[in-house]
């Protein structure tokens, strides 16, 4: 299994647009994520959090700054920087087997080889018994654990997840999570997770990234120190809702600024 | 509720009926029409040389089933429409997939299609002749032309819809950029592309007409035209019905194709 990498942006800016009707939707922003960290980013809707994963993923051109992951400065997408998105991106044609066996086909990897690693990922995400179902007959939930396993099979060097729980509701939302976290756990990849969701973001981080309004830029940085496992009354713990607290502040801050 | 009968049941919007129903009022639109067909004919209301009986139609057909003419002719028809459907999906499918996926090709192709794309193709058949001559080849000329640029415009669209982030997954999944027609772009719009085959070879059906009453020696077209030059309106009614029924198996071919190839998609 391939190693772990960190994630370095330093003064990226992006900008949409031409002539007069530019919008500047990264300013400057930099971070960095540690190797085998769980960062999440948080911000209020169209600080530009997405943006700044496809610029990563190298899904998009960022007008200015650097990116590298690994060392390897990003120039355009790349299997070491497997995603999971917010819309559901399973390929309908394939059944579940296939679609986790996608990018080690494209690598080129041997049928039984293959077949290992779809099996072990789909145990992971708990799903072995939908190898062989369509897209099309799986719930939400499911079509993203798929996701996830197709992600991680491909065995990338961090995982960069754009609120993919956002569609789900709350019930599998945690179940979700939890999931993640075990995943996570076992596979030791750098993970950049981007939410709106504040507790959705202490429940998973290593640190938190709190985000401004557009033109987006890093507002604070927090390190959530609650031991892991994390269950699920930790949400009821005055530590951590004096955390959510303060980044409720963080983000509401930014509404007054642009009233 | 119970109360209602099931058929005012089945005026709700939306909602589905069941098959028995379904069938049933398909069948009794289809008697009403026929019908009306023998109220006019049997009844003498209109001349039979303008309007043939059910009975008379039915007649002809036998006689020309057992002849081998009735074969021969929808043979010849069916030939023409398959040459030329096929010639133009074979290069219709790939370019409209490349045209909808890359800008640079649509912006290449879009002006010429959609200027000849609004041309009636009957205002062709006279250049064809010249061309072409009054072989097969114009007939499978007039259907290429009639259906290939609808082809192309409908498939680009197609592939078009294709939803950016199921690219974008590929990509991050180590697909490569001149790859991703045929990995992603292809797979992801067959369903679309075989409803655009299913709807065009309709009207590849309705153009071999057109070509067949101008130039021909055998068809389905060409049999009409003789037959109005002799009255016998029971030909053409024949003719007509044989194009239908063509078109129905052409129509359900596709439909079986589609749940054969394409099995995910619902």
């Amino acid at each position: 299994m391939t190693q772990s990498a960190d994630i370095h942006v330093s003064n990226v800016t992006l900008r949409y647009g031409a002539g007069q009707k530019t919008v500047l939707a990264l300013d400057g922003l930099s971070l960095d994520v540690k190797p085998n960290e769980f960062a999440v980013i948080v911000g209020p809707s169209g600080c530009g959090k997405s943006s700044l994963l496809y610029l990563i993923a190298g899904l998009e051109d960022r007008t200015g700054g650097a990116i590298t992951v690994g060392g390897k400065s990003v120039n355009g997408p790349g299997p070491d920087r497997g995603m999971v998105f917010q819309s559901y991106t399973l390929f309908p044609w394939l059944t579940v087997a296939q679609n986790v066996a996608y990018g080690p086909r494209r690598r080129g990897l041997a049928e039984d080889e293959r077949t290992r690693l779809v099996t072990h990922y789909l145990a992971e995400v708990g799903l072995s018994g939908f190898a062989d179902h369509y897209p099309a007959q799986l719930s939400g939930g499911m079509k993203q654990r798929v996701a996830i396993a197709r992600a991680l099979a491909n065995d990338p060097v961090v995982l960069l997840m754009d609120e993919p729980f956002g569609a789900l509701d709350s019930q599998t939302r945690h179940a979700m999570q939890r999931l993640l976290l075990r995943v996570w756990d076992h596979s030791q990849k750098t993970v950049l997770f981007v939410t709106h969701d504040i507790e959705e973001a202490i429940l998973l981080a290593d640190r938190v990234f709190v985000m401004s309004g557009r033109p987006g830029q890093i507002r604070k940085v927090l390190p959530v120190d609650f031991p892991r496992p994390r269950l699920g009354d930790i949400v009821l713990d005055p530590a951590f809702i004096a955390m959510k607290r303060e980044i409720m502040g963080l983000l509401r801050a930014d509404d007054e600024d642009e009233h | 509720m119970s109360e209602k009968s099931p058929l005012s049941n089945s005026f709700v919007p939306y909602r589905p009926i069941s098959l028995a129903l379904a069938i049933a009022l398909g069948a009794a639109v289809w008697a009403l029409v026929i019908g009306g067909w023998m109220l006019l004919t049997y009844g003498g209301r209109v001349p039979e040389m303008f309007l043939p009986a059910p009975g008379k139609v039915l007649m002809t057909a036998g006689r020309l089933i057992a002849d081998g003419s009735l074969m021969m002719h929808t043979a010849a028809s069916a030939q023409v429409v398959l040459v030329g459907f096929v010639i133009s999906s074979i290069v219709a499918v790939p370019l409209g997939l490349y045209m909808g996926t890359y800008k640079a090709v649509q912006a290449a192709l879009d002006p010429l299609v959609n200027f000849i794309r609004y041309l009636p193709v009957t205002s062709f058949v006279p250049l064809f002749i010249l061309w072409i001559g009054i072989g097969i080849e114009q007939r499978v000329s007039v259907i290429i032309f009639g259906t290939f640029f609808q082809q192309l415009v409908m498939i680009a669209d197609a592939a078009r819809s294709v939803p950016r982030d199921l690219v974008n997954a590929a990509y991050t999944l180590g697909t490569k950029r001149s790859t991703t027609v045929r990995h992603i772009v292809f797979p992801a719009s067959l369903p679309a592309v075989l409803d655009v085959l299913r709807v065009t070879v309709g009207w590849a059906w309705t153009y071999l007409v057109v070509a067949e009453l101008v130039a021909a020696k055998s068809g389905l077209g060409y049999i009409s035209l003789k037959a109005m030059r002799g009255f016998q309106v029971d030909i053409i009614f024949l003719a007509i019905a044989m194009i239908g029924i063509l078109g129905l198996i052409t129509d359900q071919g596709f439909r079986l194709l589609r749940r054969f190839v394409a099995p995910w998609a619902v």
